[in-house]
C-alpha cells in the first residue's frame, strides 16, 4: 500500500503528460479521418505532413531568421499549397481509379516530401523555440511540460473548432454527403473536387501544428514523420471515420505508450514508446476491427 | 388506378408553350460502355409542363438516358439543350442549378441523415456558394438559411412527411424512402423532374399515392416530369405522352394508347417475356 502511494506520482505525471501529447496525436488523426471520411483513401502521408509542415517553420527561423509568426504563415501556406497540388495534380486525374491508387499517390507523396526536405535543407535536427518557458510547470503537485500543457489546449480548440465545421455545419453535411456518394453529392450541386481538396488542406493545416510542438519538444528533422505511424493505432482505435473517436484513440495511445515508456523503458533500454501503440493496435483490430466509434460496415452476401 | 387520378390526367396539363420549342431536347445521343451500345442517335422532344414516360424492357437504356440527361456522365456523341441553354457539356454539380432534379432507380438518399437534412442538401444548389461561406453561416446568410428551412418543410408537408421529418433515413421503408427522394429532388426547385421508377417496389396504396404526389407536382408546382416505369397501369394514367425505348433505339412514340397498340412495343415487350418464359 505504502509502495503505491509512493508510486503514484511517477504514475500520475506518466499519465497526464502522455494524454497532453494524446491530444496532439488526436489533431494530427483529424487530418487523416478528414481525408478517410471524404475519399475512403488512406493518406500514408499523414507523418510526412507533419514533417514538413513543422520544418518549414523551424527552417524559416533558424536558417532564414524570420520571426515566429510569419514563419507560421510560411508553414501553414506551404501546407495548404501542397493539398491543393495533391488534389488537383493527384487525386483528379486519377478519379474513378479507384482508393487504391490514391494509396499508392500518398507513398508517392511521403517520399517525395522527405527527399524535398533533405534536398533543401538536409538531415540538421533544428528546434523550433517557442515563447514559452522551458522548464516544468506544477499542477495539482504534479510536473508537467508547459509547452505539453500549451499544445493540447491548441489541440483541443482546434478539434473543436473542426469538429464543428465539418460535423454540425452546412459543410459537415455537405461532406458527408460528398462521403456517401459522389455522384449524388454532385447532383446537389455540390462541387466534389472542392471538398476533397479541403480535407487535404486541413489534414496539411493540423499537421503542421502537430509539428511545430514536436519541433520545440524534441526538434524537427526527417525522423518527425514517424508521427504518422503513431495515427494509425490512433484512428485503428477509434474508428477510421470519427472524430471523437480519434480524441479517444489518441489519449488512449498517449498514455499508454507514455506509462509502457515509464516503466518499461528502465529495464530494456528504450524503444517502448515505438511499438506499445501498435500492440495496442492489434488487439483492437482483434477485438474490435471498427473501433471505438467506427461503422460497422455490414456487407450483404 | 382510381379515377380520381384518371380524371386529372385527362385535364391536360399542356400549359406552357408559348416558345414553341421543346422545354428538353435531346439530338442524335448515342453512348456506349465498353463495347456495349447502350443508346444509338436517341431523339427526343419534350415540352413544358408534360408528363412524359420513357418504357422499354429491361436493358433498353432508359436510366443510361436519366443520366445522360443528368449529366451523371457525358454521351459520346450529339446534343442535349434544356430550357434553350445546351447543357451537354455542363459539369455534374451544375445540372441542379440549371434546373434539372433527379430521383433514383435504387434509392439514392444520404442514408445515415435525417429525412430533414437531406431535404436540407437537396437545397444545397440555392445556397450561396462557397466553402467557407457554408461554413459559418449566421448574421446575414442565418436569414437566408430561414428561409431556405421554410421551404424544405413547406415540401415536407406538401408530401405528408412531417411525422417522420426528424426519423434517420435508412430507418424507413422503401415506399417513404422514395417519397423523401422525391423530396430532396423538390428541395432543388427544378423546373425539370426525372423520376427513374418512382414506383418501383410499392404496394398498390403507395402506388396510389405517389401518382397523386406526381400529378400534384406537374400541376400546382409546375415541373415538367420525365419519368421511366414499368407498371403500364400507372403510365397509361399519368403521362400524356410516352417514349419506348428497346435496346438503346427508340422504337416507337405517341399517346398511351398508340403506344400500347405499336407493333413494335407489342414485339420488344413479347420478345422479352418469351425469353424470359424460356429460361
Amino acid at each position: 500500500m505504502r509502495f503505491l502511494l509512493d508510486e503514484l506520482p511517477f504514475f500520475l505525471e506518466l499519465l497526464v503528460s502522455g494524454l497532453l501529447i494524446g491530444m496532439m496525436y488526436a489533431l494530427v488523426a483529424l487530418g487523416f479521418v478528414l481525408i478517410y471520411k471524404a475519399s475512403q483513401a488512406i493518406n500514408f502521408a499523414q507523418g510526412e505532413f507533419v514533417m514538413f509542415g513543422g520544418f518549414v517553420v523551424a527552417a524559416s527561423m533558424r536558417y532564414h531568421g524570420l520571426s515566429l509568426v510569419l514563419s507560421l504563415a510560411l508553414g501553414f501556406g506551404a501546407m495548404v499549397v501542397i493539398g491543393l497540388l495533391m488534389e488537383r495534380l493527384v487525386l483528379r486525374p486519377l478519379t474513378g481509379r479507384g482508393v487504391i491508387a490514391i494509396i499508392m499517390a500518398t507513398i508517392g507523396l511521403a517520399s517525395i516530401l522527405k527527399g524535398l526536405l533533405l534536398l533543401i535543407w538536409g538531415p540538421l535536427s533544428v528546434n523550433i523555440p517557442l515563447p514559452i518557458r522551458e522548464e516544468p510547470v506544477e499542477i495539482f503537485t504534479l510536473l508537467v511540460k508547459l509547452v505539453a500543457v500549451v499544445g493540447a489546449i491548441i489541440s483541443l480548440v482546434f478539434l473543436a473548432g473542426f469538429s464543428f465545421l465539418f460535423l454540425r455545419s452546412r459543410l459537415g453535411i455537405a461532406l458527408r454527403a460528398v462521403a456517401d456518394n459522389q455522384t449524388v453529392a454532385q447532383l446537389m450541386g455540390i462541387d466534389v473536387r472542392h471538398y476533397f481538396a479541403l480535407t487535404w488542406v486541413t489534414a496539411g493545416v493540423v499537421a503542421t501544428i502537430g509539428g511545430v510542438m514536436w519541433g520545440n519538444m524534441i526538434g524537427a528533422d526527417v525522423h518527425t514523420a514517424l508521427i504518422g505511424l503513431k495515427v494509425f493505432p490512433v484512428v485503428i482505435l477509434g474508428g477510421l471515420t470519427s472524430v471523437p473517436g480519434a480524441v479517444l484513440g489518441g489519449l488512449i495511445v498517449g498514455a499508454v505508450e507514455n506509462l509502457a515508456a515509464g516503466y518499461i523503458d528502465p529495464f530494456v533500454g528504450g524503444g517502448t514508446k515505438d511499438f506499445v501503440p501498435y500492440i495496442l493496435m492489434i488487439l483492437a483490430l482483434m477485438v474490435r476491427p471498427y473501433g471505438f466509434f467506427g461503422e460497422q460496415v455490414i456487407e450483404r452476401v | 388506378m382510381n379515377d380520381r387520378t384518371r380524371g386529372r390526367a385527362g385535364g391536360g396539363c399542356m400549359t406552357d408553350q408559348a416558345d414553341g420549342r421543346p422545354f428538353l431536347k435531346v439530338e442524335g445521343v448515342s453512348k456506349s460502355f465498353g463495347g456495349v451500345r447502350a443508346l444509338s442517335e436517341i431523339e427526343l422532344e419534350v415540352n413544358r409542363g408534360e408528363i412524359r414516360a420513357i418504357i422499354g424492357p429491361n436493358g433498353a437504356g432508359k436510366t443510361t438516358l436519366i443520366n445522360l440527361i443528368s449529366r451523371v456522365y457525358p454521351p459520346d456523341r450529339g446534343r442535349i439543350t434544356f430550357a434553350g441553354r445546351d447543357i451537354t457539356r455542363v459539369p455534374t454539380h451544375r445540372i441542379a442549378s440549371v434546373g434539372i432534379g433527379r430521383t433514383f432507380q435504387n434509392v439514392a438518399l444520404f442514408r445515415g441523415m435525417t429525412v430533414l437534412d437531406n431535404l436540407m442538401l437537396g437545397r444545397h444548389p440555392l445556397m450561396r456558394p462557397g466553402i467557407f461561406s457554408s461554413g459559418i453561416y449566421w448574421g446575414l446568410a442565418q436569414k437566408k438559411e430561414v428561409e431556405h428551412r421554410a421551404r424544405v418543410e413547406w415540401i415536407i408537408d406538401f408530401l405528408e412527411i412531417t411525422h417522420i421529418r426528424k426519423t434517420l433515413v435508412a430507418a424507413l421503408p422503401l415506399g417513404l424512402q422514395k417519397r423523401v427522394e422525391l423530396g430532396r429532388a423538390l428541395a432543388g426547385e427544378p423546373t425539370l423532374l426525372l423520376l427513374d421508377e418512382p414506383m418501383a417496389g410499392m404496394n398498390v396504396e403507395e402506388k396510389e399515392d405517389m401518382v397523386r404526389f406526381i400529378f400534384d407536382i406537374n400541376e400546382e408546382l409546375d415541373k415538367t416530369i420525365v419519368l421511366i416505369e414499368h407498371d403500364m397501369g400507372v403510365v397509361m394514367d399519368i403521362s400524356q405522352r410516352v417514349s419506348a425505348l428497346d435496346f438503346g433505339v427508340k422504337i416507337a412514340e405517341g399517346t398511351p394508347d398508340e403506344v400500347r397498340a405499336n407493333p413494335a412495343v407489342i414485339e420488344a415487350y413479347l420478345g422479352t417475356a418469351a425469353q424470359q418464359a424460356s429460361r
